[in-house]
């Protein structure tokens, strides 16, 4: 009853490819998007803003840059967290150089270096495909975790090997380092987030998108059908590694503050892997409800045991905690293998029917 | 079916999770030290003894004496798996809850840390680990880092390994190899190498150690027994050390010639080499054993009480006592707090001042029930370390032996290196708040 | 420029010529390190070759076997018993993965049961430290009467030196090697086993029970594992820490190719040698510890002109 599509007639093309055809599509983003612009900064506490809001949005970040690459061309990649580390270095690096110029627009560039790094990582993706490449990027994880620690100049050659945030200003209201407020570093990373992944909605339903799907389904035939193969699996390691260089950039940024070569680690990688498989390959919906679950739920664990009253020493609280994400994850996969966007949809099609369905 | 049950389940996690930060209050009369540790991942073997002696000590106070000036302690164990978002996360979890110290015990948090204390008033306590440069009291008002620095630790071996040469000058020609973990925790002490092998004529070899590969350095250590360093300086930690030492048994390195700093002196790091490790040396500032009434307090007051994840044989132990000793000096600091302040329930500003004006002399680690369990400690404003001596142990096969005197660290070499060091810090961190905190006068 | 050129070149040559005794020895420390990432990734290559399931829980599987073996032994179980019990228990595992991950994943995409493994890693890794503690223990090499002490060889007016514990772990990964070609050329159960990896569907229509097979290949990697797992426990210590190592496997599978066991063997000799022999000779020229990645660069090197690795099935691709 709710959820009816019937009877929005479409009377042009263009309305017919609008990015939201449904109205009711329209209206559930406008009552997120309200909720996490005004509803949120009004309303959450500065732990919740600093330790699960804004790790969720810079992981879903990262995840949907991954998601470009895995879950739309099908080429799966263990060097998230290098391709991280880049945006995250040539941002310090771009912070040093350039100082007086505005953080918003040094992030966005620091994408670019990774995508450089992300497109020499991908030469190989013509010849290796499927766990062959994935072992194959695990080369470029290793090389530039290895690169973070031994190029001094990229750390400003720091005794601590580790790159600090300087504070940044921005109209006269810290955005970056201690004194910035959690509200603000927020509404930063939910803009450059929400602008981004709006970017990637579109990039997925047009021509390029398009032809990503096509090799992901089946390279050869899609070479058949004139798409050239090499230049569109650049394309997605390029675009997949700017995302990933700029969560990396926000990572650092706008929320820890500091790393250093092993905050950009392989597990850093896995984790982020996770995320896009839990959340739904091919679905940008999906790569965030999956860093939601992952970052998520080892925080609801830990912090069950004292909600409830028990009390559990912290160390034992983290064991339990890795069984139950072990578990969940399988009993996610057996559940429902298409991941949580899935699951959406599954939910989608039983509100069309409700109250009667069949 | 399936879905109507996920759906809940999500619901209910959802509603869990959003009602995370309102539960658990501090009680308003409690002293609140919550202890960043960790018991799990590839550093455990490192993290649990620490772990240990920190929680134990506390326990005791409140047993023993009822806490600390008669106000218990709140004990809080917050588990980091040594990893820097970890670490972060749970500073923003006891942030709202007034902890009057934050002890990170990692270096990689310690320097996450130290901006974002430094606005929210908190003093972090990094016991001889962390950014050397947090020394420098007047830049760094609220960090806190005694006994000792690592450049402190650098030029203690190097003064050891004169001592066994015949005087610094005999170390011309020699060659030292330097193992370090390739983190910011292992190169932060190659400046100070580099300058004194330029001054006194000595070679460095440096041999990284990538976290991946702590267990498999057997490639490294034949690159020891081509290079035939004449000692062997070791900055690990973690699964990396009982390796090294192993790896060096096995090499036929002397091991009275392969020194550690004082993180790689665990029992842990020496057993599994077996009677290989005899003779590996390794720094320490604080004493091994179970032969303190204070710690015999803890046995009796804890331990047998069954308050205590400890097992028995652990009490005693190097890194055990290095916990009790951190734990030590976090009471001292808070008692300071409360004679400084007149006030029973001390908040963390004065828990800075406390630890500002900490000083632990002999007659005090007596008092305490600890004789010459470390040397006597002095901070100051100025001075956040102290520059405290430090001894070097050795391995006999079964348990850790004092070979040295207290060694006291070349002051005159350390301090430059650490005041340029603090500038380049805050040069490169502009705007760096400046020190609006006052300074107590030592007369207490 | 000359110097770089020097150092790429000719150095490490003279070297080699120089020092014998050392050459050889690098040569024997890449073929031991060689064996055991081998034995990690003959792990891999079972499972892989009979359920197409890129098993990351191998690494965590090493661990896990190591742990259940000497925390039964610090609680007074002697060592053989031990030992026994620990291979039912990895028996145990293995029906239980089968049970409950297999079955209701058959027929998934190969990256959902990728993913599964991964669930299984960190399920085991929160099981492992919650049973018997995060802190590392020490490998009851004496009690399972395993050699200690070394050889000490003279060549070439040098030396050479060969830990005892090392050769035998080259034993025990060439006799477990031969025993799983054995097994899997000439036993009833081999031929189930080649049927099932060349194709699900077939071997189900001639009456081999995937179950059955699936059980048996986590159950041989499970010994595998544990194998591991008291080799390079002895090397070092049991801790988690020993886990990492367990992705050094994953370039000498590309390597390798990741269905043939005679792959394992001979793409972990190349990548444990050439490792050894790049940190040690050209490994000074980049500031050292070069070990971290060299292993995957080489193995990248050999994709790019075989890209199904040395002994991996050929590819063959078709509309």
């Amino acid at each position: 009853m709710l959820y009816r599509e019937v009877g929005q007639y479409k009377t042009s093309y263009r309305a017919d490819q609008a990015l939201f055809p449904i109205l009711q599509d329209r209206i559930g983003i406008a009552v997120i998007l309200l909720l996490a612009f005004v509803g949120v900064p009004l309303t959450a506490s500065s732990f919740t803003i600093d330790s699960i809001l804004i790790p969720v949005l810079v992981l879903a970040l990262a995840a949907t840059g991954l998601n470009l690459l895995t879950g739309y061309t099908g080429l799966l990649s263990l060097g998230t967290g290098g391709f991280m580390g880049v945006g995250a270095f040539a941002c310090y690096k771009l912070t040093t150089l350039f100082p007086g110029v505005n953080i918003i627009i040094l992030i966005l560039c620091s994408g670019f270096f990774a995508a450089a790094v992300g497109t020499v990582f991908g030469l190989p993706s013509l010849r290796i495909k499927g766990f062959y490449l994935a072992v194959a990027t695990l080369a470029a994880q290793f090389f530039l975790s290895w690169c973070f620690i031994r190029i001094p100049w990229l750390y400003n050659y720091n005794v601590s090997a580790s790159i600090e945030v300087p504070t940044k200003t921005l109209f006269g209201l810290a955005v970056t380092g201690p004194t910035s407020s959690p509200v603000t570093r927020y509404l930063i990373v939910l803009s450059i987030v929400a602008f981004l992944t709006l970017v990637a909605a579109n990039l997925v339903r047009g021509r390029i998108g398009r032809t990503w799907m096509a090799v992901r389904d089946m390279d050869l035939a899609a070479e058949l059908i004139g798409i050239r193969l090499y230049q569109t699996k650049l394309l997605a390691f390029a675009v997949s590694s700017f995302y990933c260089g700029v969560a990396g950039a926000i990572m650092v940024f706008l929320w820890l503050g500091n790393a250093e070569s092993e905050s950009f680690n392989i597990n850093q990688s896995f984790l982020i892997l996770f995320m896009v498989i839990i959340g739904g390959l091919g679905s940008l919906l999906g790569s965030f409800l999956g860093a939601a679950l992952i970052w998520g739920l080892p925080i609801v664990l830990r912090a069950a045991p004292a909600f409830f009253g028990v009390n559990i020493r912290s160390a034992t609280a983290e064991q339990i905690s890795f069984v139950i994400v072990g578990a969940l994850i399988i009993f996610f996969l057996i559940v429902e293998p298409y991941g949580l966007a899935r699951l959406w949809q599954v939910g989608k099609q039983k509100l069309r029917m409700w109250p009667f369905p069949y | 079916m399936r879905l109507k049950k996920l759906v809940l389940g999500a619901a209910f996690a959802g509603v869990v999770g959003v009602s995370v930060p309102v539960s658990q209050a501090v009680a308003e009369d409690t002293l609140f030290v919550p202890l960043f540790t960790y018991r799990t991942g590839p550093f455990a073997n490192s993290g649990i003894p620490i772990a240990n002696g920190m929680h134990d000590y506390f326990n005791m106070l409140n047993a023993r004496d009822g806490g600390i000036g008669g106000v218990k302690v709140l004990v809080q164990e917050c588990e980091t798996g040594y990893k820097n978002e970890k670490g972060v996360e749970c500073y923003d979890s006891v942030k709202s809850k007034h902890p009057l110290v934050i002890t990170p015990y990692s270096t990689g948090i310690t320097l996450a840390l130290i901006p974002k204390a430094s606005v929210d008033r908190i003093p972090v306590f990094s016991m001889a680990y962390g950014l050397s440069a947090a020394a420098v009291g007047t830049d760094f008002p609220w960090i806190f880092n005694p006994p000792a620095t690592y450049w402190d630790g650098m030029s203690i071996v190097l003064k050891y390994i004169a001592g066994k040469e015949g005087g610094l000058a005999s170390l011309k020609g020699k060659k030292i190899g330097y193992i370090y973990f390739d983190g910011g925790y292992g190169l932060e002490p190659i400046p100070l190498l580099d300058q004194f092998a330029k001054e006194y004529g000595f070679s460095v070899t440096k041999y990284p150690v990538p976290p991946a590969d702590m267990q498999n350095q057997s490639g490294l250590w034949l690159s020891v027994r081509r290079d035939r360093p004449d000692w062997m300086i070791m900055w690990g930690w973690g699964a990396m050390n009982p390796t090294a030492v192993q790896e060096a048994a096995k090499t036929g390195f002397a091991m009275d010639h392969f020194i550690g700093v004082w993180w790689s002196g665990s029992e842990n790091d020496a057993r599994p080499a077996g009677s290989g490790a005899k003779g590996y040396l390794s720094l320490n500032f604080n004493a091994v054993g179970a032969g303190y009434p204070a710690i015999k307090d803890v046995e009796k007051y804890v331990i047998a009480k069954g308050n205590s994840q400890t097992p028995k044989d652990m009490v005693g132990e190097n890194f055990y006592n290095r916990g009790v000793m951190n734990s030590v000096i976090i009471a001292e600091a808070i008692r300071n707090a409360q004679k400084l302040t007149h006030k029973k329930v001390v908040d963390s500003a004065d828990v800075r001042r406390g630890l500002e004006t900490l000083t632990i002399s002999d007659e005090r680690w007596k008092q305490l029930g600890l004789p010459g369990f470390a040397a006597a400690i002095h901070v100051t404003c100025q001075d956040h370390n102290g520059h405290h001596a430090a001894y070097v142990q050795q391995w006999d096969g079964r348990k850790w032996v004092k070979v040295s005197d207290w060694l006291t660290p070349m002051e005159d070499k350390v301090l430059p290196l650490l005041y340029s060091a603090a500038n380049d810090y805050v040069s490169k961190n502009q705007p760096w708040p400046k020190r609006t905190e006052a300074c107590d006068d030592k007369t207490l | 420029m000359t110097h770089l050129l020097y150092g790429i070149f000719i150095d490490p040559f003279v070297q080699m010529a120089a020092a014998p005794d050392l050459l050889v020895q690098t040569l024997w420390e890449g073929l031991v390190s060689g064996v055991l990432y081998a034995l990690i990734a003959l792990g891999f290559v079972l499972i892989f070759k009979a359920s197409g399931v890129f098993n990351f829980a191998q690494g965590i599987m090493v661990v896990f076997s190591a742990l259940t073996l000497v925390g039964l032994n610090e609680h007074g179980v002697p060592a053989y018993l031990a030992l026994a019990l620990t291979i039912v228990v990895m028996l145990v595992l293995a029906i239980a993965v089968e049970r409950v991950i297999l079955r209701p994943l058959v027929n998934q995409p190969d990256i959902i049961l990728f993913m599964a493994t991964f669930g299984l890693t960190y399920f085991l890794i929160g099981l492992g430290e919650l049973i018997f503690g995060g802190d590392p223990k020490i490998m009851i090499s004496d009690q399972l009467r395993l050699p200690s002490g070394s050889y000490r060889i003279p060549v070439f007016g040098g030396y050479v030196q060969m830990q005892k514990i090392d050769i035998a772990a080259t034993i025990i990964a060439s006799l477990m090697v031969a025993t799983l070609a054995v097994l899997f050329n000439r036993t009833r159960i081999g031929r189930a086993l080649r049927a099932v990896a060349d194709s699900h569907k077939a071997a189900l229509s001639v009456g081999i029970s995937l179950e059955q097979i699936w059980v048996i290949v986590w159950f041989a990697a499970g010994i595998v594992a544990l194998a591991t797992g008291i080799m390079w426990g002895a090397r070092s210590n049991v801790s988690f820490a020993l886990e990492i190592i367990a992705l050094k496997a994953l370039p000498v599978l590309i390597l390798g190719g990741f269905t043939s066991i005679p792959g394992a063997i001979i793409g972990g000799i190349i990548i444990g040698v050439g490792e050894k022999f790049g940190e040690f000779y050209w490994g000074p020229l980049l500031g050292s510890g070069i070990e971290s990645w060299l292993a995957y660069v080489i193995a990248l090197v050999f994709l790019l002109f075989r890209p199904q690795g040395l002994f991996g099935e050929r590819i063959i691709e078709r509309l």
